[in-house]
């Protein structure tokens, strides 16, 4: 894979970057061959942002429409998909109920996230397929990081005030922090939405800065609060600035917005990663979360993300789904799969 | 590989879809017998056949009857004896057959998909997705059409027996298109498939069968070229719709021509498709897949010459490479394909043969490293580069997967490129500035243009060409049009003007010598050739010398006719009242037409008074209609509006009859000029001096120079020149039959618009002689699509 990640697909020519070293935070390092550049951010570029502002909804809306009726994955590629989506998720628990009973539970799922018999009749006892990481709020981080040490799954916390990111930036930054120090190695953060509707670009820019700044080592990942930006333009721009700004991933919802993770939005985020790479030459992250819960759905995310952007953004450095329920979903998919039959929730562990 | 393996590989695999079902069905055909005539099933009379196979493979999947003239003949029958109970059935009847069928074809869609795309080659995809739901879309949208008749389309009936041509690009809708619209007019069909891919429509065939739609109604004969000639030259049919090449389409032209049948063409086309700087580049490029790589290619509205701002060229340009790079090669059954094989051998040739001819003309071709299936006629995405706009590639219709590409500087550029063919049936414009969008759009030469989309369709907008791309709409209330006729009062035979003697005597009286010119560009001209003709008074002495009009002069009028931006750019309202004046000036001077009619024609004085007064009437008319006759907006089942624009025809030469030599004149000259054409008019042959009287009221009426022109002489000599200029965009002609005929046969140059009274005048003086059914013919539909939303 390594050699292939950054020609794949893009055309974009000869990197412009050295790669460093991949995380080395609670977890096992990832294999070396999918290690990735993080991205250095760079400057708030108003010019570029001018040039990218062209988003037509109508034109996204009928790309995704006819995407998703242009491929189909069958029998055991479909399998396989299923495998992948499992391998690029984010289990996550962000309830206000949560406890840390709660959360052991969800870290256990993501450890042993199949039945035994699911496992060896699909033959993947051979290699580890669980999700990239699990997902929380900062209280738990710590319960996260104990319970799920030594797997290689990921902690993200997340952060910021989170979800609607209007405490004072001091605080916010402070949360980063606390949840770092605990031993989350991922930070999804959430965006002042106002910000956006402002076209305070240069503010955004510096608080997304001094976030990325306060993660140190741990990815950031930089939550638009897509269904609360109303046009893609926004979507667009906002993506821009996260991106320049250091963010290691783009991320659609934090699953509170009333509208979530949308098809066209996704679309309209990895044509900014897109342009970002041409312009850049770094590989940035994807992460739609909210509403995505049934099997059939996620493959339509991992046909959009081979189709915009190729096979790298199909491995977990590049491509989580924010998700709860889906997980299960899967899971009574690959049984159908090997049985023929239907199966019911019950019949799978719960998180 | 297991699971594993397909796990690290994040390949799509294949994704067959199941051809079982279409197996048995062609298994149980008796393809011997595949003409539905009058509701049965018949052999060719000749017991011939022909083959269709597989595109995909090659192999043979059917021996089809290959119908010859008698089966033509006995279809057309089935189709006569049909005709009055269907066209005398109410709308609500016709309504039912129409919605019944919609559903039938509902619940066998997937066959129809399946059967589309192993006979065609399209990517099942494609036939499931948007062939097959768009044909049963427009049998249900036309069930509508045949219960609003009536309110709709007061005065108009249904044109009669119709034949039907379609082509193998898009079999089944085409067919759709065809039928749908007739039988909602009233009108019974004998329709012809291509000889490529007869299979859908067979299936089709069954199912009318099996819902109620009486026998006779359709019929559908298969076969090649000669059963196209005999449906095209049968006297029993009344109208001829057609849709293929522009080719093929002047031959059609030309041998209906002087048969008084209704003829639409629905042919080629070189679409522009057009990428403003400040257009989102990354969904243009997806509209170009859309555009030139739907259906390999094989579309006649394909968006195949890329005009790109020239600051945003290499951008886009590497980005549509990318693109072309992900495209799918591959079975048309399987569901991940984008791109299937080309219908036939003959065509993958033919396209083979242009791309290399238009590198060898200097294009740049680049295709994809994309591999091949090892059997079946695929032809790799390709783009060219570099091409010129006399390059073969740019000129040509391809009609395959491959896209032209040109930059252009500005939008006076680009308007320019996008008019610099012959063709004008499709454009897109790509930008995210609506002014921008909107100011292009109605200066594109193009019946449809998307405006931030390619290719899309729908049974209530209109579809067709300006220029050689043919003319007649499809779809919508404009479509509706095509398979009905309006009642207009027939005036007299026009016989052929005889050869008569020259008066030479001279009336008594002292008045001074007057000299009758041309006008030509605002100006009064004489005539090319200094050659006059003598007129003649009613009583046989000499009235007053005309000039002898020639090609020349008719040329000169064009040339004006065409360099009048004035006129057609000027606002409805600003022609409304220019007719207005012309009106009042031409009040002004009554008495004298009046006498110069009683002169000439020696029409009693009350009748020529009359004359005067209803020219000045329809003058009114007309003039208060200029901002009235307007387009629509159509609703297409997306978040979208079409703007069907109203845009003048163009340059219409208009030859006069001798009947009502003012009233007839200015009847046609008059809804022309409302609606924006430029006018050559060839007055009646007979008493042009009301014609040259005319032009001085013109003069002084605030006309723009060259809008309207009038070259005196020959009728039947300067309607032909008229009918061979191919600047002409539409000529009527109300002249003897021959020279009527003539008109039509000759107009094939470059398809310009002809409307012969078929050697009959029209009874101007009705009421009848005027209103919709002229201001009609003075326009072009332009549906402009709009996709909304941010």
């Amino acid at each position: 894979m390594s050699s292939t990640i950054r020609e794949a697909g893009l055309g974009g020519g000869a990197s412009k970057v050295t790669p460093l070293p991949a995380r080395t935070a609670a977890n096992t390092p990832v294999p070396p061959d999918h290690a990735i550049a993080r991205n250095p951010g760079m400057r708030l570029d108003l010019g570029f942002m001018e040039s990218v502002r062209s988003v037509n909804r109508s034109a996204l809306e009928r790309r995704v429409a006819s995407l998703t009726k242009r491929r189909s994955i069958k029998a055991d590629n479909q399998a396989a998909w299923l495998l992948r989506a499992v391998a690029c998720m984010d289990l996550t628990t962000l309830n206000s109920n949560d406890t840390e009973e709660r959360v052991r539970r969800l870290c256990a799922k993501a450890i042993n996230p199949f039945r035994r018999d699911i496992v060896e009749g699909l033959g993947i006892a051979g290699e580890t397929i669980r999700p990239a990481a699990v997902c929380v709020y900062h209280p738990f981080v710590a319960t996260a990081v104990d319970t799920v040490r030594g797997t290689g799954i990921h902690v993200a916390a997340v952060s910021t005030a989170f979800p609607h990111g209007l405490a004072p930036l001091s605080t916010r930054l402070q949360e980063i922090e606390a949840s770092v120090r605990d031993g989350a190695d991922e930070i999804d953060v959430v965006i002042p939405r106002g910000l956006v509707f402002g076209a305070k670009w240069q503010e955004l820019y510096n608080e997304i800065v001094s976030m990325r700044a306060a993660c140190g080592e741990a990815h950031l990942k930089v939550i638009l609060g897509t269904g609360d930006l109303a046009t893609l333009r926004n979507v667009m721009l906002a993506s821009m600035v996260a991106m320049m700004a250091g963010a290691d991933f783009i991320k659609t919802s934090t699953g509170k917005e009333s509208v979530n993770a949308t098809l066209p939005v996704g679309l309209a985020m990895v044509r900014a990663i897109r342009a970002y790479f041409e312009e850049t030459g770094y590989l940035i992250g994807f992460k739609p979360a909210g509403g995505i819960s049934t099997a059939k759905v996620s493959l339509d995310w991992l046909v959009l993300m081979k189709e915009e952007l190729g096979r790298p953004w199909l491995e977990p450095e590049l491509f989580r789904f924010g998700a709860s329920s889906l997980l299960t979903d899967i899971e009574r998919q690959l049984e159908h799969h090997l049985t023929g039959h239907y199966s019911a929730n019950h019949r799978h562990a719960m998180a | 590989m297991n699971i594993l393996e397909r796990y690290h590989a994040m390949e799509y695999g294949p994704a067959p879809e199941a051809r079982n079902e279409a197996d048995a069905w062609l298994a149980a055909r008796d393809f011997g017998k595949a003409l539905f005539i009058g509701g049965d099933w018949k052999a060719a009379g000749s017991g011939k056949t022909f083959e269709t196979s597989d595109p995909s493979s090659g192999k043979l999947l059917a021996k089809v009857s290959d119908a010859g003239a008698a089966d033509i003949d006995a279809a057309v029958s089935a189709a006569a004896k049909a005709l009055p109970k269907w066209s005398a059935s109410s709308g609500y009847q016709r309504a039912k057959v129409l919605y019944a069928i919609g559903r039938a074809m509902q619940r066998h869609q997937r066959l129809f998909a399946v059967l589309e795309s192993i006979d065609n080659g399209k990517p099942i995809r494609e036939s499931r997705d948007i062939d097959v739901p768009l044909a049963i879309r427009h049998f249900i949208h036309h069930a509508g059409w045949a219960q609003a008749l009536d309110r709709d389309f007061p005065d108009h009936k249904g044109v009669g027996v119709v034949g039907q041509i379609i082509p193998w690009n898009f079999p089944l809708l085409m067919l759709a298109w065809k039928i749908a619209p007739a039988l909602a007019a009233g009108c019974t069909v004998v329709l012809k498939p291509a000889e490529f891919t007869p299979l859908t429509a067979i299936l089709f065939a069954e199912i009318c069968g099996r819902s109620g739609v009486p026998k006779g109604v359709v019929n559908i004969v298969q076969g090649g070229p000669e059963a196209g000639a005999a449906i095209v030259n049968h006297p029993g049919i009344q109208k001829i719709a057609f849709t293929g090449s522009s080719e093929v389409g002047k031959i059609i032209r030309k041998a209906t021509a002087g048969s008084g049948k209704k003829l639409s063409l629905e042919l080629g086309g070189k679409s522009a498709f057009v990428v403003f700087e400040d257009a989102d580049l990354d969904s243009a490029v997806e509209g170009l897949v859309d555009g030139i790589w739907f259906n390999q290619g094989q579309v006649c509205c394909a968006g195949s010459r890329l005009l790109v701002q020239e600051g945003i060229a290499d951008a886009f340009i590497a980005k549509v490479k990318v693109r072309m790079s992900r495209l799918r090669v591959g079975s048309p059954l399987d569901k991940n394909t984008d791109i299937g094989p080309l219908v036939d051998l003959s065509q993958l040739d033919r396209v083979k043969g242009l791309v290399a001819e238009g590198a060898k003309q200097g294009a740049i071709c680049w295709q994809p490293d994309t591999a091949l299936p090892s059997s079946g006629y695929y032809h790799p995405p390709t783009l060219a580069t570099g091409v010129s706009p006399a390059n073969i590639l740019a000129q040509e219709e391809v009609f395959g997967p491959v896209l032209a590409t040109m930059t252009f500087r500005n939008t006076e550029e680009a308007i320019e490129l996008a008019n610099n063919t012959r063709y004008g049936l499709a454009a897109s414009v790509w930008s995210e500035n609506v002014n921008l969008a909107l100011h292009v759009a109605p200066q594109l030469k193009a019946g449809v243009v998307w405006v931030n989309g390619t290719n899309m369709f729908d049974a209530a907008c209109g579809f067709g060409g300006y220029r050689e791309s043919g003319f007649g709409r499809e779809g919508g209330r404009e479509g509706m049009f095509e398979y009905l006729s309006a009642k207009l009062p027939l005036g007299p035979v026009v016989k052929p003007a005889a050869a008569s003697a020259q008066p030479v005597e001279r009336p008594e009286g002292d008045a001074i010598d007057r000299t009758a010119k041309l006008f030509i560009g605002g100006k009064q001209v004489r005539p090319d050739g200094n050659y006059s003709l003598a007129i003649a008074n009613a009583k046989g002495k000499l009235a007053g010398e005309v000039g002898l009009g020639n090609r020349k002069d008719i040329r000169d009028a064009v040339a004006a006719a065409r360099a009048c931006k004035g006129w057609p750019e000027a606002t409805a309202y600003n022609r409304s009242q220019v007719l207005y004046y012309l009106a009042e000036n031409l009040s002004g001077r009554a008495d004298e037409f009046a006498a110069r009619i009683t002169e000439l024609t020696g029409a009693a004085a009350k009748a020529a008074r009359e004359e005067v007064e209803q020219s000045i009437e329809r003058l009114f008319l007309y003039a208060g209609l200029a901002d009235k006759f307007e387009g629509r907006v159509h609703q297409p089942p997306a978040r979208a509006v079409t703007l069907a624009l109203h845009e003048p025809v163009g340059v219409v030469g208009i030859v006069a009859s001798d009947n009502a030599p003012l009233l007839g004149l200015i009847s046609l000259v008059a809804p022309a000029l409302a609606m924006g054409n430029t006018v050559v008019a060839v007055p009646s042959e007979k008493y042009p001096l009301l014609a040259t009287d005319l032009y001085q009221v013109i003069e002084y009426s605030d006309v723009p120079a060259g809008a309207i022109n009038i070259v005196t002489g020959r009728s039947a000599e300067l309607a032909g020149v008229l009918a061979k200029h191919d600047d002409v965009d539409g000529l009527w002609v109300f002249a003897d039959a021959e020279t009527c005929a003539k008109a039509e046969a000759d107009s094939v140059g470059n398809l310009k618009r002809v409307w012969t009274g078929n050697g009959r005048s029209l009874d101007w003086a009705s009421g009848e002689a005027a209103g919709d059914a002229f201001l009609r013919r003075s326009v072009e539909v332009k549906n402009v699509w709009v996709p909304y939303g941010d």
